[in-house]
């Protein structure tokens, strides 16, 4: 029966403030039942506040082939890290 | 023993906890998806937890050697008080939700009647379910929405479901002796008095779900006078044998 059920991504916040991550995929029938499936199978450990879910299939990914031209020409380039600036310690998650 | 009346209304409340919880365990590794699977068995760890807090206090009432864990599993088949709806099989996955659906409705009501308790220990282990059983119904409901109103065989399965436990539901609302002179003292609810809402709520569920509502007149009951069916003898030999075959061991 899952193997007729789609894909969905699911991402979660795991405290106010903070922004949802991808913590992983599960199969569901439709939107409400990704929601209560990775309710059970990502937050019973108490991991969230609130869980976001998208079927994998309206994402669009990037092509691994084109990594090359895509991200190399970044790596030479520090000065666009803002490793410049000193951060008072009171910054938290930056 | 002192507070009989309570010892008993406790294993009565408890004991479909368990029974409940035991079924579901068992789909753990079984269920049909990995996803349904886990929900299956957090809705039974859930109750398990349930069970627990029961049995505590039960344990304290009685005394003598008494644990949660000797009250769970070394008493004989008369002496559990579960409905016979929580002891029926998973035949299959539509009996199942069928099963955990029609008890979670009742569930609920009850927990929602039983935080007002008198009783603070009751009251505060209310309180603190309320939460849990508000997520089983909505799961659990779902699932009858999705397979009655889904293909024709899932539709045929959740029907057939429907109308073999239907006779075991309402027992959920006699009232023992126990519960009766306690809900007079404001400690135990007068189970008889949620009746009308519950049918009230399943009815208007199962007919969204397109299933029909069946109209047998005749109904079983026994389980909380410890009158149990066949099943009872085959679940409590799956989840009592550890303790039988090693008296009093531990994790």
């Amino acid at each position: 029966m899952e193997k007729k059920w789609p894909l969905w991504e699911i991402f979660v916040r795991s405290k106010n403030g903070l922004e949802h991550r991808h913590f992983g995929s599960l199969h569901a029938a439709d939107a409400d039942m990704a929601l209560e499936n990775a309710r059970d199978v990502y937050t019973r450990r108490s991991e969230g506040v609130s869980i976001w879910v998208v079927e994998s299939k309206n994402i669009t990914a990037s092509n691994p082939e084109n990594n090359g031209e895509l991200f190399e020409p970044a790596q030479d380039k520090v000065y666009r890290h803002p490793t410049f600036y000193t951060l008072p310690d009171e910054i938290k998650h930056m | 023993m002192k507070k009989t009346n309570l010892y008993n209304y406790i294993l009565e409340l408890a004991d479909n906890c368990l029974i409940a919880g035991q079924r579901l365990g068992e789909l753990c590794g079984h269920g049909p998806s990995l996803e349904t699977d886990i929900a299956c068995t957090n809705i039974s760890l859930d109750l398990f937890g349930q069970t627990r807090s029961y049995f505590q206090y039960a344990a304290d009432i009685k005394g003598e050697d008494a644990t949660e864990d000797s009250i769970a599993f070394l008493r004989f088949e008369r002496e559990y008080k579960n409905v016979l709806l929580v002891e029926q099989p998973n035949r299959d996955f539509a009996y199942t939700l069928a099963r955990q659906y029609l008890f979670d409705v009742y569930h609920l009501l009850l927990l929602e009647k039983l935080q007002f308790s008198q009783d603070l220990t009751l009251s505060a282990i209310a309180k603190k379910s309320i939460k849990e059983v508000s997520y089983h119904v909505r799961f659990t409901g779902d699932w009858i929405k999705r397979l009655g109103d889904g293909t024709e065989e899932s539709h045929a399965k959740m029907q057939e479901a429907i109308d073999g436990l239907w006779t075991y539901t309402n027992e959920l609302f006699e009232v023992t002796e126990e519960a009766k002179t306690l809900a007079e003292e404001g400690i135990a609810v007068d189970v008889s008095t949620l009746k009308k809402t519950y049918y009230e709520k399943v009815t208007a569920l199962l007919t969204e779900a397109t299933l029909t509502i069946p109209e047998s007149k005749y109904f079983q009951k026994g389980g909380k006078a410890g009158i149990h069916t066949e099943h009872m003898g085959y679940l409590l030999a799956d989840m009592q044998y550890m303790q039988r075959a090693y008296p009093n061991m531990k994790w």
